[in-house]
């Protein structure tokens, strides 16, 4: 029984994976590419890391809360270097991009990318002492 | 009063502190009373080393949101794992309507965008790819959309609502 859910998690997890890398083939945009990492560190790293647990933790006797640590450090870095990512390409492409982009709303604010941020004094973004 | 202010003196940042004090104990794989005391002096320790570098660490309003929230990003990404993986298995990509969306925020805490930014990259079919020079929007990527204004409506009630809520945030 144990080992039809390990396998189970197993496939699940591997089957989002190969989604998330046949995404990574097949979509022809830059920024649409950008979705299949994201994708694929959640269900698929996640089944993987659920049948680990349950590998160790019924088939071994040995409880790790391992698993959940690495899932908690996914969750920190994956939208951080997704953004990385886009930002970079938002800076490399700016000048054919640039202009096809949505505005912020704001008159006169554009994109942190393409804009320094206004000064300190008066900004609503300021941490309050 | 003065217990409570002595108290908030060496320990700035309760939840600081047992976060630490929990990934400590988790990272050793060991639940035996020198790891926690290990954590604990770490979990005390390192919080005040960082209070000069960030001043104005918010606290959490309200816990009952806090864990909501968790539980409904998590089913949200189950959800949306699987409708992406629909689109990308079953649909042609030409025919994936992608669009970029802005999404106005309410929020101003750089904490808390930060958190609202992470989970729209972390539900799948979005990614948050820029902010606002002024901190008063979000640049999100989506993969595939009907309906653009459906989208960001979803974001500013499912999620961005909840995140004011967790951090006390007003319109102010």
């Amino acid at each position: 029984m144990a080992d039809m859910l390990i396998a189970a998690l197993l496939l699940v997890g591997a089957f989002f994976g190969l989604v998330g890398s046949w995404g990574l083939v097949r979509l022809p945009q830059t920024m649409q590419r950008l979705h299949a990492p994201t994708k694929a560190t959640t269900l698929g790293v996640g089944g993987v890391l659920l049948a680990s647990i349950a590998y160790f933790g019924w088939v071994r006797g040995e409880w790790s809360v391992h698993e959940l640590l690495i899932t908690l450090f996914l969750f920190l870095t994956a939208p951080v270097s997704a953004l990385m990512l886009a930002r970079a390409w938002l800076h490399r492409e700016r000048e054919r991009v640039r202009a096809t982009l949505p505005r912020p709303g704001a008159p006169g604010v554009d994109w942190g990318t393409f804009q320094p941020p206004p000064e300190e004094s008066g900004s609503g973004a300021e941490p309050r002492r | 009063m003065r217990m409570r202010s002595r108290w908030r003196r060496w320990v700035p940042h309760p939840a600081v502190s047992l976060a630490l004090t929990l990934v400590w104990v988790a990272l050793q794989n060991d639940f035996s009373a020198g790891q926690w005391l290990m954590g604990v002096i770490l979990g005390v320790v390192v919080p005040l080393l960082l209070r000069p570098f960030w001043p104005d660490l918010p606290q959490v309003h309200s816990w009952r949101t806090a864990i909501v929230y968790a539980a409904i990003v998590l089913w949200d990404i189950v959800k949306a794992n699987v409708q992406v993986a629909g689109w990308i298995l079953l649909r042609r990509p030409e025919t994936l309507r992608s669009t970029w969306l802005v999404v106005p925020l309410r929020l101003h805490r750089p904490e808390a965008i930060t958190l609202l930014a992470g989970t729209i990259t972390m539900t799948p079919g979005t990614v948050s790819c820029d902010l606002a020079a002024d901190g008063s929007a979000l640049l999100v990527h989506c993969l595939h959309t009907e309906d653009a204004a459906a989208t960001v409506a979803g974001i500013k009630s499912r999620y961005e609502a909840r995140v004011m809520k967790i951090f006390g945030e007003g319109d102010a």
